[in-house]
This record gives C-alpha cells, structure tokens and sequence, in this order.
C-alpha cells in the first residue's frame, strides 16, 4: 500500500529551528489540508518530506522505503509536487507544460510515448483544457494557468500529491474548480497532502486538517474534531466564531487577538 | 515544425554555406572548380586551395559557432534566461586569458594540445564558478553581473598580459587572439580542437530532458524528479569544454551563442531541449556566412571575424535585453 509516512522530522535554517518533530502520514483515498500561518513551517516540512530541503532530524518513508535517500526520479513516480512557485521561463505550450509531468517517466516533449501521451491526454481532459492545449501559456488567464499546472502534476500518475497553496491568488469560482480536482484525483484513489490557507475551502474538502504553529503540528484530525474557535486562535490569532451543520462550517473571523 | 525537420533544413543549410565559402577568397572560383576541387578531381593548385586554404577555414568557423550555439542554448536552459552566453557570462574571455596566459609563457609551444587544454580549463573554472554562484544567487541578473565582472576582469588581466609584451610579435599573436578569427586554420589545428567540441556539445545534448524540466524552476524541476546538482554539473562540464576548445580554435567570438538560440526558440516552441541542437547548426552557420562576409568586405587589412560577430551581436543583445518579456526574478 502506498504511504508517506513522516516520523518526528525536524528542519533547521542556521540556529533556527523552523519544522520541529513533525509526524504524519498520508495514504491514497485521503485529502489532507495543511493550515498554518505565514511562517508556521508548512512549505518547510513539504519540502523536507520530499528531499529538496535537508531534514536535520527525523525521517520519512515513502512505501517504508527511506524518503530522504531516495533518487529524485524513483520519488517523483510516487509522489508528484506542485510548488507554491509556479515560474514559467519560457512561454512553452500547455501540452508541452503538461508532459512535462511525465518527465519522471523518461518522457522528451516532443517525443511521448503511447503510455505518456495517454496520461497526457487524461489529464487535460479531467482538468478541461482542451480547448487550451495548442495555447503558449503567455496568454493565460492566472486561473487557467492554475489548471495547467494542476495537469501537469496529475499527468504524472503518482498515487500521492503533494501540492504547496494550489489556490493562493485564486478568484473564488478558480479555487472551487482547482478544489474540485483535487477532490477528483482522492475520489479515483489518490492521496494528497495540501497547504491551504482557506480555512472555510479546506474543511469542505480535506477528510483531515493537520494545523501547525511555530514549526510544530498542534492538532490532526478531522475538521469536525479539530476546526473549533480555539484551534482558529491558537494558530492565527485571531477571534473567530466556529459553528457547523451538516452543509459544512462557518467561520466568522471577528478580531485579531 | 517538426524537429527532424528543422534538423534537415538546418543541414543542408550548413553543407551549402561551407560549399560556398569554399568559394570566396583571394582567388574567386565558381562552383564547378570548388566541387571538383572538394572531389580531388581538379588542378594541383585548386586542390591545394580547398583542401589547405578553404575548406578548414570554413569547418573552423562552422565547428566554432556550433560549439557557442549549442553552449549558449545550455546555458539560457540552465540559468532559465535568453542573455545568458559564454560570451556575455565571461566564460570566453576566462578561456583567452587562459590561453593567452599559455601563449604568454611560451607553454603552448611544448605540445599542441596544451592551448586547447588551458582554454578549456579558463572555459571550465568560469562555468563552474557561476554554476556555484548560481546556487546561491537567485536572482538571474545578479547572475548575468557576476558573468559581466568575471568577463572584465579577464579583460583586465589580459590588457596586463598586452602591457608587459616583451616584443612586438607575441603582441601581434595575442591581438590576434582576442579579436576572434578563423583565417589560416588548418585540418592539424581542427583534428586537435574538433574532438572536445564534438565531446562537449554531445554532453550537453545528453543533458536536454532536464534543461526542459527547468522550464518550471528548479522547485518543481526536482519534484519532477531531475537531478539538480547532477544537471548542474553536466551543463557546466558541456559548455565549459565546447566553449574552451572553441576559444582555442578561433579565439574569442562572443554574441553568436545568444542570437542563434533566439532564433530557433520561436520555431520548436520555446522547449530548451529541442532548441540546442538546431542552435549548433544555425550559429554554425552564421559564422561561416560572417566569416564569408569578412572576406568580401573591401577593407585594406581584413576584418576579424570576432570584431564582426559582435558589432552584429551586441545591437542583437541589446535588443533582446529591451524587449524580454518574461521576468523571471
């Protein structure tokens, strides 16, 4: 069974200590929101689990195997990651964009494979854009190119995903169609593991809400167990009236404290 | 346009160029004497004129502009910017410094294979050193000022170099050797520079999958599963030795490693890997059109092909730089 597995990782920036003893796992069929505020070490413990930022403690397993030793290319066919960066250097087209998720696959843009064209062709389905696929991506809407780098981590066909604020800078009507495919890609039996900062979006959508301050994980569970105003002021801050019925949550942020 | 496609265009491009600059020079000929000549059906004296003269006059300037095309394709996919260069990075002036640094010595004339050698090394300690800074400076244009610094400190050193000539005549060499020219190469000079071009333009063509990868940034090219630092090391070892055989072979020609890749870019929709080799050949083929051109030019002495290629490059640079579209910072 496939699982990312962190036990007690611990990162450090110089003498400061930014992820400390972090612990958690995720398995496929399960979506698993990280909340956190600005520099509670969210991106940090990301980071660490998939080997780009060294952990200075701890370790992680991906299928029991060691994470942290593990060769970029073996990793990336298990877990694929979309980053809270999305630079593009070059104004590629958004097929090409999107096969470059098979990268991990041996794919050349250009040159794809019957298999990788196939999950290139799945993923611009699930993520419509087929009207889209032939555009450079120059000319795309901010939403649009959300959903072209959405693809392309899918394109991959990792049974896990990492995806570091997949919404920030998002209109309304975007984040609920990016939410919604991360939603599809857990219901077709992924496992996926997202920063968000849209409290209200990630207890609609995630089975399980890990919340982080100061680099440490306070609360994991489910957003029945853990959305409560206390969490909300314990990890922002901020005074906040929780209430929930069976539509889902609502949080009325009414100070900061 | 399908790479194979350009590929081919591109081919039959660079055999005719090299064919017609077989046919310019002191003596004009026509194109029957030149393929005739090429063909070794032809008079002693034509023979002679092809096969001495011409022809590895021409391949020099070919082999030279495929090493700065493939290098600078490199390196734009590397650094994930269209200014980067061996040229405008200081990589060929380190080369020359090197170089020269051998001539001045008298080191050179021990062995052939030692200019080729320091060139190389000059190319090799630049790239690394700006692979290594790249590392840490994430902005690409205070990249691209360290490449400006590095390229004026070699010039420094080498106007040293030119000060404390001890006679006119390694003044001459070294003049010779900053201005960049392809005249009076000869299939000895090609046999020793051609297989470290050859070799370095193959390294990097086997590094192309990951230079597209880093299209999306290093953050993600990694989560794509590339090998950062093996890339990194591989692009740098390419273009280092391609550049430094290159400065070998004709000296310091700058600019044409950033004009051809921005050609081609356009044409293989912007992929940094489909665009390396069709870099090679186009900036292959404008130097043997440069070098073609320096020969009718009705000038008293005749022109460098280096001074050419940047009165030419330097506006294109300059043009690119201004009219850039992505920021990437």
């Amino acid at each position: 069974m496939t699982s990312l597995v962190a036990n007690k990782v611990s990162v450090r920036a110089g003498d400061t200590l930014i992820v400390e003893d972090a612990s958690l796992s995720i398995k496929p069929g399960e979506l698993v929101a990280i909340l956190g505020a600005n520099g509670a070490g969210k991106t940090s413990l990301l980071r660490a689990l998939l080997g780009i930022t060294k952990a200075s403690s701890g370790a992680a397993y991906i299928n029991g195997e060691d994470c942290f030793g593990m060769p970029p290319s073996k990793r990336a066919k298990i877990v694929s990651y979309l980053p809270q960066r999305r630079p593009l250097a070059w104004p590629l087209r958004v097929r090409d964009v999107i096969a470059l998720g098979r990268f991990a696959h041996g794919a050349a843009l250009g040159r794809l494979s019957s298999v990788d064209k196939a999950a290139v062709e799945e993923a611009i389905e699930s993520c419509k854009l087929g009207q889209l696929q032939g555009r450079s991506t120059d000319n795309l809407s901010g939403g649009e190119l959300a959903r072209v780098h959405f693809a392309r981590a899918i394109a991959a066909k990792a049974p896990l995903l990492i995806a570091d604020e997949p919404v920030a800078e998002l209109d309304p009507r975007h984040q609920i169609l990016v939410a919604d495919l991360i939603r599809q890609f857990v219901t077709n039996g992924g496992g996926a593991l997202v920063v968000l900062h849209e409290v209200a979006l990630a207890a609609r959508i995630a089975d399980r809400l890990i919340w982080m301050k100061n680099g440490r994980i306070i609360a994991d569970g489910t957003p029945q167990e853990t959305l409560t105003s206390q969490t909300m002021e314990d990890v922002y801050g901020v005074k906040a009236h929780v209430s929930s019925d069976p539509r889902g949550f609502d949080i009325r942020v009414e100070a900061a404290t | 346009m399908t790479s194979r496609r350009l590929i081919f265009i591109l081919g039959v491009a660079s055999l005719v160029c090299i064919v017609v600059a077989c046919a310019f020079g002191s003596t004009p000929m026509d194109f029957t004497r030149v393929v005739s000549a090429l063909f070794g059906l032809s008079s002693a004296g034509d023979h002679v004129v092809i096969w001495e003269i011409r022809l590895p006059r021409a391949l020099a300037a070919y082999v030279v502009g495929a090493a700065l095309g493939a290098s600078g394709a490199a390196l734009q996919g590397l650094l994930r910017n269209p200014l980067a260069e061996p040229g405008v990075l200081g990589v060929t002036a380190t080369a020359s410094l090197s170089a020269t640094f051998a001539l001045y010595y008298g080191l050179a004339a021990s062995s052939a294979y030692l200019l080729p050698v320091y060139a190389i090394a000059g190319a090799l300690a630049a790239t690394a050193l700006l692979a290594a800074a790249a590392t840490r400076i994430k902005s690409v244009v205070t990249l691209i000022l360290l490449g400006v610094g590095l390229s004026s400190f070699s010039a420094a050193a080498m106007s040293l170099l030119l000060n404390l000539a001890p006679n006119p005549f390694s003044l001459t060499d070294m003049i010779n050797w900053l201005l960049g020219s392809v005249a009076n190469r000869s299939f000895e000079d090609l046999r020793i520079s051609m297989p470290f071009i050859v070799a370095g333009i193959a390294i990097l063509f086997f590094s192309r999958r990951g230079l597209s990868a880093l299209t999306l940034g290093e953050e993600a090219a990694s989560g794509l599963g590339l090998n950062l630092s093996r890339q990194r090391i591989v692009v740098v070892v390419g273009a280092g030795v391609a550049t430094g055989a290159s400065v070998a072979l004709a000296g310091a020609i700058g600019f044409v490693g950033i004009v051809a890749p921005h050609l081609i870019r356009p044409i293989v929709a912007y992929d940094p890997a489909r665009s390396l080799l069709p870099s090679a050949m186009l900036a292959g083929v404008i130097l043997v059109i440069a070098d073609i051109g320096v020969r009718l030019l009705p000038t008293a002495t005749e022109l460098k092909l280096g001074v050419v290629a940047a009165i030419i490059g330097a506006p294109a640079f300059i043009w690119i730089a201004v009219s850039r579209r992505v920021t990437y910072d």
